[in-house]
């Protein structure tokens, strides 16, 4: 599983966590793809699995209309499985087909099912094959989205830990630890952003005095930002265990901060890396103190509605921890329950640290015990599935829809106003609806 | 392996939660890893149900397989059994859970569950589909509430016609309707009150809203009407060969089947023929003899869906709206026969097939107007530039209307009227733009009433711009490029006489004049070739 070799965290303050397993209500890494396709048009996403799979995606994206489709599934047949079909010349076949169809591909992703997982087919192998058959025209890279290894963004985490080893290698590391100029340093943001978010992510460091500001996943799937020890890492999505892992593997130095989620969590997220790049305080105070000034300001109406309103978080995308501590600090929410599908202490050990005491935490699902729980506290605003939203909104719950989360540009200072309007708006919607 | 960007329908699993979900006291367990639960989506999201759907999944996952995973699978079943306390449970396995081999039907009729009837499903996720496993589901359900009920080989059955002897209304069964199915909730509606017009009453309707008490009351109508084939079909044969139930199998779509079905059903019932005046129950008629519907004679419609719609849809557009059917196919190869017999009628070969691409390839060849489809189609439509209008699964959230919008009997037929004309270009529009082509805001393909801009140059040589997926050249790429044959060419009058035929035709125009240029042995196409093909194919 991604980063299942938990890093134990030295200071985080210790929240109990509650452990419930059960049935889970959560979506498999395979759903990543709804926006790592749009996030990096020339890549093809080829799911290695079921007719379960492919419906689950064109279920998850079908609402839109391709003309061009960017994803697809190699179904998996009984000539498969009794092996009477040689999968390796089968899946070459059909990726030849493929490239037929889209030339214009740079980049497939052969992406792992549980099927697939379960005979055990090498996909590693059949991407290094493909790779030198194609070499120069396609690159084939492989990983995991199946359901029994990943949860919903974890796919992300994988298809980015999958890019790594690929990212090219940057010049010689600064001469003397701690000495280097910034200059010679490179900031990597890691996890998917928005295009304008990003863009304004990058102009304000570049306003602080970070010059070199990177992406990954790019935009363009072989537009790789180089990585070595001048690298400073800041995570902008919790959930990218592996991905942190491998890169600081590589030498480059992973930024600890809280998630660039409200104003407090971007804030502090900027500054803990213009405090690694040993920036003038001044500086990064100018550029800083007005956005925060005006991100409070945005988020000052929502605060109206949301104040005092008891939440629970179900598990979903391992965002829930910094829309926790969002929720609470900024817009005075109680919190009844934050659940989580994996909590990697050492990633969220800022954002534990910001949690009040007391707040209850849950790792893993017992769905319908969850719901009686849910059921019982009867709080103002849950945010769950879309499989439990409607349902909960029928027994008179006000939901908020959690996929909604990892689609919507919700990171950074200028962006806490949207974010607390995302649940602000399901609780003025219920006040604003009159039907006598 | 099979190469899929769009899949037609979903594992068999989903047809077996389309049963439990349409129904109520049932309940499916359903040993699946986790992730699986996407599908509730269907249910919450595409049909907005205000429930979950009855369904309790074991979510395994990787560190599960090293365990017990059947003690998994029997506390998930104690557990379902325990807090829903269903009044039947249906058991079954998704793709993963097959490979690994538990038997959850097994495990389950070891337990003591309290006494509900359990049934296991064999679903074999890797060889059938959403349709079989509905229709499995069903008819595996529906034999098991009536085992007790079976009569006696040799008794002779009962007359569909008893109820005139029981002094009361014939009644009749409505089977197949069911969630994720096209428009089942408002075809129920229509069909009852239409049925109720005809002093037909309806007993039980199933699966949708169906209770497992109600499957036990289907012998007592009269007759079983098959509404959706797809699912119902099987349970209709078996309902017919052990109780002696007729079936109706007429599927009500469109005036003239409306007609049939009406007909047929009163003659199972053994009642009186009554002259019937469509026109006063249906708009469509009218509509479709109005002037304004004059320019639709002889559109070029490509059709494909489910069986049962895809051939509904033939008869009415080529019938009832006097459309000209270039195209007709449909992914449900279980009732490929029928499909291929209606395909006939129309002087065309049937395309059955899954293969999203095969459809798409023989949509480009056809060069249609318009495209009567599933939601798949509407990706193909938009890629090459033409009309679209979606006539069944699968379906997406805007196919589930808050309005009213059957698809059966004498509104289904406003409805169809309304939907499927809408997408074309309106008559006046389309005469103007065929005589104005230099306008600044009315361009061509532009289709105002539709309020968006022009749609992008529709693919008029199919073989060239629409790429085949499959390794060898299709029969698509051989007709266009003739062995030992140099391919005509389009000099500048040619292609200037050809960009003033309007957009929608541009392409068949495009085709048969290369066709006549191969034929006389043109090398070269100028204006005068075009008129010449024009005047040789209209002959």
């Amino acid at each position: 599983m991604g980063g299942s070799t938990t890093v134990a965290a030295a200071t985080a303050p210790a929240l109990e966590v509650r452990r419930e397993s059960g049935q889970r209500e959560v979506f498999c890494g395979l759903t990543s793809i709804v926006w790592l396709h749009r996030r990096m048009p020339d890549a093809f996403f080829l799911v290695v699995g079921s007719r379960t799979c492919a419906h689950l995606i064109q279920s998850a994206a079908g609402v839109m209309i391709f003309a061009e489709p960017r994803f697809g599934t190699a179904i998996l047949g009984e000539r498969d499985l009794a092996g009477l079909a040689d999968a390796n010349e089968e899946l070459d076949r059909l990726v030849a087909d493929l490239l037929q169809r889209r030339p214009e591909i740079r980049t497939l992703f052969l992406v792992g099912s549980c099927p697939s997982e379960v005979i055990k087919l090498d996909l590693a192998k059949a991407a290094e094959r493909l790779n030198t058959r194609l070499a120069g025209q396609v690159r084939v890279l492989n990983y995991t989205g199946s359901g029994i290894e990943t949860t919903f963004t974890q796919g992300e985490d994988q298809a980015l830990l999958a890019m790594v080893p690929l990212m090219p290698r940057a010049p010689a590391a600064p001469a003397a630890e701690g000495a280097a100029p910034a200059a010679a340093q490179e900031l990597l943001i890691v996890g998917t952003l928005a295009d304008a978010v990003e863009d304004r992510l990058i102009s304000l460091f570049g306003r602080m005095g970070i010059e070199r500001v990177r992406s990954l996943p790019p935009r363009h799937s072989r537009d790789l930002p180089a990585i070595g020890p001048g690298t400073r890492v800041l995570l902008a999505q919790p959930f990218l265990s592996a991905t942190a892992r491998a890169l600081t593997a590589l030498g480059a130095q992973l930024i600890s901060a809280p998630y660039p989620l409200g104003v407090e969590g971007s804030a502090a997220w900027m500054a803990a890396a213009a405090a690694t790049f040993g920036l003038d305080d001044a500086r990064v105070a100018a550029v800083l103190d007005p956005l925060v000034e005006r991100g409070r300001r945005a988020v000052a109406p929502h605060r109206e509605i949301l104040e005092g309103k008891r939440l629970f978080l179900l598990p979903d995308s391992q965002l829930e921890l910094s829309l926790a501590r969002f929720l609470q600090r900024e817009c005075g929410m109680e919190l009844v329950e934050v659940g989580t599908p994996y909590l990697d202490r050492a990633l969220l050990e800022s954002e534990l640290a910001l949690l009040p005491a007391g707040t209850p935490l849950t790792e893993g699902q017992h769905v319908e015990n969850q719901l009686d729980r849910v059921r019982a506290a009867r709080p103002d605003l849950v945010v769950c599935g879309l499989g439990l939203a409607n349902p909960l909104e029928a027994e008179g719950i006000a939901t908020k829809w959690s996929i909604e989360l990892v689609f919507s540009p919700i990171h950074g200072c200028d962006q806490a106003g949207d974010l607390a309007e995302l649940f602000s708006r399901p609780l003025r919607r219920r006040n604003l609806l009159r039907f006598s | 392996m099979e190469l899929t960007l769009w899949t037609y329908e979903g594992p068999p699993h989903v047809g077996a939660l389309r049963i439990a979900a349409s129904m109520e006291g049932v309940h499916l367990v359903l040993h699946a890893p986790q992730g699986d639960t996407y599908a509730d989506l269907l249910f919450t999201m595409i049909e907005r149900r205000q429930r979950r759907p009855p369904v309790t999944y074991t979510t395994f996952q990787a560190r599960d397989l090293g365990g017990d995973t059947a003690e998994l699978v029997k506390r998930s079943i104690q557990e379902a059994v325990d807090r829903f306390q269903p009044e039947a449970l249906l058991v079954g396995e998704s793709c993963t859970a097959e490979l690994i081999q538990d038997q959850p039907g097994s495990l389950a009729a070891g337990m003591d569950l309290g006494g509900a009837p359990v049934v296991s499903l064999e679903l074999p996720a890797y060889s059938k589909k959403e349709n079989w496993g509905a229709a499995e589901t069903f008819y595996q359900l529906v034999r098991h509430l009536l085992k007790a009920q079976m009569p006696a080989p040799g008794t002779p059955p009962p007359s569909p016609q008893r109820w005139r002897a029981e002094g009361r209304r014939p009644r009749v069964n409505l089977l197949g309707p069911s969630l994720l199915g096209f428009r089942c909730r408002d075809d129920v509606r229509e069909l009852t009150r239409l049925l109720g017009a005809e002093g037909i009453d309806v007993g039980v309707v199933a699966p949708l809203g169906a209770r497992p008490a109600d499957l036990a009351r289907i012998p007592a109508a009269d007759a079983n009407v098959c509404l959706y084939p797809e699912v119902a079909g099987s349970v209709c044969s078996w309902l017919e060969r052990r109780f002696g139930q007729p079936v109706v199998r007429t599927v009500p779509i469109g005036i003239g089947a409306t007609r049939d079905f009406l007909g047929e059903l009163r003659q199972v019932l053994g009642m009186e023929e009554q002259p019937m005046a469509p026109e006063s129950s249906s708009q469509l008629p009218w509509y479709s003899r109005s002037v304004d519907s004059t320019y639709l004679t002889g559109k070029r419609v490509f059709i494909f869906g489910d069986a049962t719609h895809a051939i509904a849809a033939a008869r009415v557009a080529s019938r009832e709206l006097g459309f000209e059917v270039v195209g007709l196919g449909s992914y449900s190869r279980e009732l490929a026969r029928d499909v291929r017999a209606a395909a006939r009628e129309l002087g065309l070969e049937a395309l059955i097939s899954d293969d999203y691409l095969e459809v798409e390839r023989a949509m480009a060849e056809a060069m249609p107007e318009l495209v009567l489809g599933t939601q798949m189609e509407r990706h193909s439509a938009k890629r090459l530039g033409i009309p679209c209008a979606v006539i069944s699964s699968p379906l997406h959230v805007q196919d589930v209307p808050a309005r009213h919008a059957p698809q059966m009997g004498w509104e289904g037929a406003n409805e169809l009227f309304d939907s499927w004309v809408h997408p074309l270009m309106m008559g006046l529009e389309e005469h103007l733009i065929g005589m104005f082509r230099h306008d600044f805001e009315f361009v061509e393909g532009h289709r105002s009433h539709l309020g968006g801009q022009a749609p992008a140059e529709p693919a008029t040589a199919p073989a060239s711009t629409v790429a085949l997926a499959s390794g060898s050249p299709g029969p698509a790429s051989e007709e266009r490029t003739p062995v030992g044959t140099s391919d005509p060419s389009w000099d500048p009058t040619g292609e200037a006489e050809l960009a003033k035929i309007p957009f929608f035709v541009r392409g068949k125009v495009r085709r048969n004049t290369e066709a006549y240029a191969r034929e006389q042995g043109l090398a070269l196409i100028d204006g005068e070739a075009l008129y010449a093909a024009k005047a040789h194919f209209s002959a």
